[in-house]
């Protein structure tokens, strides 16, 4: 029987429905819901580690965030310019840097900063949030110098023979004309950094703080020891990043859409 | 457009240029350039494209830096290494062929930007010389615009009134036509052609000869970096003498008939 093209379309679209609710039905028939449920989704059990979780692993979270990506900014910035200076040992100092602690798992930074300093330098003892901030900014900074270089090379030149046929300096046509329109450039990628950052705030588990200083994940981690829920606290601690980072995408959106209007 | 405001006279400033050089690695785009333009001159620049006209008029600002030779803008030594490039810019304005408004301002704040930050002016009366510049070329109801809600022809004029904003003595035009639609070329050359009227002192790199008959004081013809021939306007287009001139003129005013060597 010969088919037209849009039937054979049809077709293929029930087909791949079928498929995709078949091995779904089939993942469900799988699961032990007793088990599953004692182990994901113990939330009467959770009772103790409320209200930490948020008055103390939510504030850290973002403190730590908020800290490291400040400090991030400044330096990617001054990495930036850097790197498209005329001055070659500025432009070599800042790709050797990028190249480093882009290339670094974040982990290993922490424990460099967090064991490695008090070690080499007997005496000197950072407090966790300083350590934390450092590692991570000095991480992010990397990222976000690319980011800030590309945005600032993205905007034309004639912007800036523009500005400077009108008597502007160079600082004040960078500050006046080319940054706020890099800056609806690197809105997007800026996001993925933050939101990159929040889950990398989760890595100061590792230096192994007083309470005062947990995150979430590390309360999240202590949980499943001392609740016998499973693996439930460290769901809970999930949906609350999801509580952070969703937000942060969509104000992203707004802002997008804000600027496209104003500059197709 | 108010009438009052078009027959506003400028201080005008001139130029001066002496043995002018510049190269790009090996290649030599100028080759020793002499240009003088008086106070309230105008002065049309032709020539095919490469020729170095462009280059010429981005080295009278500075725009690019010339490699010999001397330029006197209005008072200032541009190729002084002390001289303050910044404070000379104030006073040459500059028209692009691709109009390089700031798209994340609006029309009125083009226009104003470079007054208060640059300047100094306070905000009202930064916004006053603004309108009154928006008003001389015919949009003085688009200062909430912005750049990209305007056509061409409009975006151009905008342009010629940010310039004209920061009260410059003298306006260089970079093939200010060339990007346009053809409908919108004349309602820019209408403007252009006030302000000669006004006396300002104006270097204009174009393509548009009938512009250039009518307005220009003086027409310079440029081919492979070398001034070719100059004179008054209606002389060199009407009655060109050098044989690349005549050739370059019948390709431009009568592009139908080019004949390809084969």
């Amino acid at each position: 029987m010969a088919m037209t093209t849009r039937q054979r379309a049809r077709l293929s679209k029930i087909i791949q429905i079928v498929i995709f609710l078949g091995v779904i039905v089939a993942v469900v028939l799988q699961v032990d819901w007793r088990i599953l449920g004692d182990n994901f989704f113990a939330f009467d059990k959770l009772g103790p580690i409320f209200p930490e979780l948020i008055t103390v692993g939510l504030k850290n979270t973002l403190y730590y965030t908020v800290i490291s990506f400040a400090f991030g900014l400044a330096l990617g910035l001054l990495l930036a310019l850097m790197k498209m200076a005329s001055f070659a040992p500025y432009r070599w100092f800042a790709t050797g840097f990028i190249e480093f602690f882009r290339g670094v798992p974040a982990i290993l930074v922490l424990i460099a900063f967090g064991y490695g300093v008090p070690t080499a330098f007997p005496g000197t003892s950072w407090p966790q949030p300083v350590v934390v901030m450092v590692s991570l900014g000095l991480v992010s900074a990397a990222y976000i110098a690319e980011t800030l270089r590309a945005g600032l090379q993205a905007v034309p030149k004639g912007q800036i023979e523009a500005a400077r046929s009108l008597g502007m300096p160079a600082w004040r046509a960078m500050v006046t004309i080319v940054i706020p329109q890099a800056f609806k450039i690197v809105l997007p990628p800026m996001t993925n950094e933050i939101i990159l950052l929040t889950k990398d705030s989760s890595l100061a588990f590792i230096l192994g703080a007083s309470m005062a200083q947990y995150e979430m994940t590390k309360i999240g981690r202590d949980g499943i020891t001392s609740l016998g829920a499973g693996i439930t606290p460290l769901i809970v601690a999930g949906a609350f990043y999801l509580v952070i980072t969703i937000p942060l995408s969509l104000i992203a959106r707004k802002f997008e859409s804000r600027s496209a209007r104003t500059k197709r | 457009m108010s009438d009052n405001n078009t027959q506003t006279t400028f201080k005008a400033s001139g130029v001066d240029i002496r043995g002018l050089h510049k190269s790009y690695g090996d290649n030599e785009v100028l080759k020793g350039i002499d240009l003088e333009v008086k106070p309230g001159e105008v002065v049309c620049l032709i020539g095919p494209s490469g020729s170095g006209k462009s280059t010429l008029l981005r080295c009278v600002n500075l725009l690019e830096q010339p490699n010999a030779g001397v330029i006197h803008v209005g008072g200032f030594d541009a190729t002084d290494l002390d001289v303050d490039l910044d404070k000379m810019r104030q006073k040459v304005g500059m028209v692009f062929q691709q109009f390089n408004l700031f798209p994340h301002l609006t029309v009125l704040q083009n226009c104003t930007v470079a007054q208060t930050k640059v300047l100094k002016r306070p905000a009202a009366q930064a916004k006053e010389t603004a309108q009154k510049n928006l008003n001389r070329v015919g949009l003085g109801d688009f200062g909430d615009r912005y750049p990209d809600q305007l056509s061409g022809g409009q975006q151009q004029r905008v342009a010629i009134a940010r310039a004209l904003s920061m009260d410059p003595t003298l306006m260089l035009f970079d093939e200010p036509t060339s990007a346009l639609d053809p409908e919108t070329v004349g309602e820019v050359l209408a403007i252009m052609r006030s302000l000669a009227k006004g006396g300002m002192t104006m270097l204009v790199v174009t393509h548009e000869m009938s512009f250039a008959k009518e307005v220009a004081d003086r027409v310079i013809f440029m081919d492979g970096g070398v001034v070719v021939e100059q004179g008054p306007a209606k002389e060199v287009i009407g009655n060109p003498q050098q044989p690349r001139t005549q050739d370059f003129l019948k390709r431009v005013l009568d592009p139908t008939h080019v004949e390809i060597a084969e």
